[in-house]
């Protein structure tokens, strides 16, 4: 049952994982800069961004790859569709910020992974204005965003189209409807209610 | 169905996990028909505290407070974020140090959970030998870092203390120690009969709704997906390794079935290949010389920091699986946004199909199972829904059912 190097070296097990389908055919791992191009081919004016390269390692130098990309909300969800076609993506989790006057949502995925040096983090922002801050779910295709989903309504007030499960997750039930946490346009008043600095105190 | 089932709470303080928590079980006689979570018990916000009061270097040492068991993977993942947002590069001897920091500590949180794994099943002489011998690992981290907890080893751009020619002897003379003690180790745990009898076909997680449910580190690997960062997307000294997913069915020559007995295969293995990936960490810093950092005076990293403009991610596979970090930075004291990612959050939902079909008498190990990061709970309330009569179960009551059918078991093996 033990190995010698257990964990270190080539994988002893079959890699029936490293082929991918794409437009029916069998393909292995993209670089970051042709799945790029070929979600600008599909997607044209609707997406766009940059790929990121940095570097790691130090006697032997390996370079990683990041896509950053900005897309429509109207084709967030196709976006993900079009991903799961070539992989189940995995999503790390979806972070959020109160940009003015847009909620501005990033969503982190990455594909590739199970392969030597090849995953690539695609970090998918979508726009939401403040007035209208509705996003299409993503749970039909990847179930476990739910927690995620849930918590950006809850700290950033979006709503999520057709999510299966809108209750809270991290705050309490006792804080007041309209307050969220991570925005920047919170009335002061039910601010200084909730938010206490405790060194202030005295405690 | 309605007439014969239960409705379980376990929570939200239960002595099993190490945060509070809440499970809601509907069962059916002994069986569990479906589960629900309730959480949010443990937030505490900290994401607002950095962004409202914290500068980036103050932050680091709330990261270190995030977990008290994988201590080093949040700063680890954080200074990873900021200095992609901030353009910095740390020296090349700062890499290999994060690395052996993070693997001493996969090597001390596992053991750890083993432990606690044995003691869930009725093992406690087990859990007493699993935590002696994790006293070996905590002995080196305390003379190399000072403390056997929260390290205080990291810094954007860099690591804060040098590891001398005593103190990777020391690591290696520890590597050494658990060279031996391994055998043991899988001869208690995997190749025992009464460990493998609990633990085999109980919690499943196949391999589709891993992927799905977007499961990470060892939860993910016991169903066989391959997934490890320092594998995929090598970052740090990791890159200078060859490094692969420790996969069930390696090791135990059948199939992987994604229950409790291939999480406990994927996680005493990994003890191992961290002992193999820092022996080779040790000859790369002993053939390493340099700075530690790239910058000694903190003002001017705080200064640099504070007029940059940027975003980045930082990943790391801790022991529980992927950490996620996300920075934001513009040209003010705090960062703007910073959202954390522990691999509990996303292990959670794994834990529904899991449960799903599971006595109650296995849910203490189920739990466990994925290695959660949230307290739990002392007490379950059994309500029978035909009378609407309640009576609250202590978790001691709960383990004693998973040690009588361990009892059980060992005396049809006898």
């Amino acid at each position: 049952m033990r190995k010698k190097r257990a964990g270190m070296g080539e994988a002893p097990y079959k890699k029936d994982n490293e082929t991918f389908t794409y437009d029916g055919k069998k393909v292995t791992a993209y670089p970051a800069e042709k799945l790029f191009d070929m979600i600008k081919e599909d997607f044209g004016e609707d997406v766009e961004g940059e790929v990121k390269t940095f570097t790691a390692g130090v006697k032997k130098k390996k370079e990683y790859k990041e896509i950053w990309l900005k897309v429509k909300r109207e084709r967030f969800h196709e976006l993900v569709e079009w991903m799961s076609k070539i992989q189940v993506p995995h999503l790390a989790v979806a972070s959020g910020r109160d940009a003015g006057e847009e909620i501005e949502l990033i969503y982190h995925f990455s594909l590739f992974y199970g392969i030597r040096d090849s995953e690539v983090s695609l970090c998918v922002k979508v726009s939401l204005p403040k007035e209208d801050p509705v996003i299409d779910t993503i749970t039909d295709i990847l179930p476990g965003a739910l927690i995620t989903e849930r918590e950006k309504q809850e700290m950033l007030g979006v709503k999520v189209k057709n999510i299966p499960d809108p209750r809270r997750v991290f705050t309490s039930d006792e804080l007041p409807e309209g307050y969220y946490p991570w925005r920047n346009d919170n009335d002061p008043e039910v601010e200084k209610e909730l938010v206490r600095d405790l060194s202030k105190e005295g405690l | 169905m309605a007439e014969k089932t239960f409705t379980v709470p376990i929570g939200p303080i239960h002595t099993a996990l190490k945060e509070i928590e809440s499970f809601i079980l509907t069962v059916d006689g002994e069986r569990v028909v479906n589960v629900e979570l309730d959480l949010g018990y443990s937030h505490r916000g900290l994401e607002y505290i950095v962004t409202h009061r914290c500068n980036p270097i103050q932050a680091i040492y709330i990261a270190e407070r995030i977990c008290g068991i994988c201590s080093t993977s949040h700063p680890y993942a954080y200074v990873q974020s900021m200095e992609h947002a901030a353009g910095i590069t740390p020296p090349e001897r700062a890499e290999i140090i994060r690395a052996i920091i993070g693997e001493l500590e996969r090597i001390h949180s596992h053991i750890l959970w083993a432990g606690v794994a044995a003691h869930e099943i009725g093992f406690d002489t087990l859990l007493h030998w699993t935590w002696k011998i994790r006293e070996n690992v905590l002995d080196v981290l305390e003379a190399i870092t000072g403390n056997r907890v929260n390290y205080a080893m990291f810094t954007i751009g860099g690591v804060r203390r040098d590891i001398d020619e005593k103190g990777s002897r020391q690591i290696r003379s520890s590597l050494q120690f658990y060279r031996e003690v391994f055998d043991t180790f899988v001869a208690t745990f995997i190749e025992d009969t009464t460990v493998k009898m609990r633990t085999r076909d109980v919690g499943i997680l196949t391999r589709e709704e891993a992927e799905k449910q977007v499961a990470v580190g060892p939860t993910a690997r016991g169903s066989g997906v391959p997934k490890d960062v320092r594998h995929d997307k090598p970052y740090s000294a990791y890159a200078d390794l060859d490094i692969y997913p420790i996969i069930p069915d390696e090791f135990t020559h059948e199939e992987t079935k994604g229950d409790v007995y291939d999480r406990i295969v994927v996680r005493i293995f990994e003890v191992l290949q961290s002992v193999h990936i820092l022996e080779d960490l040790c000859d790369l810093l002993e053939s390493t010389p340099g700075p530690i950092t790239y910058q000694q005076n903190l003002v001017v990293v705080l200064n640099q920091l504070k007029r940059a403009v940027g975003e980045g991610i930082g990943r790391h596979e801790a022991p529980r699986g992927e950490v996620f970090h996300y920075s934001m930075l513009n040209k003010r004291e705090q960062p703007v946004v910073w959202k954390v990612r522990a691999p509990t959050y996303n292990n959670y939902a794994s834990w529904i199909p899991m449960m799903k079909g599971t006595q109650i008498a296995d849910i203490p190990i189920v739990i466990a199972s994925i290695d959660p990061c949230l307290s739990c709970a002392d007490r379950m309330t059994v309500v029978d829904e035909r009378t609407g009569k309640s009576r609250v179960m202590t978790l001691q009551e709960m383990r004693e059912m998973g040690w009588r059918k361990t009892k059980e078991i060992k005396r049809r093996v006898a």
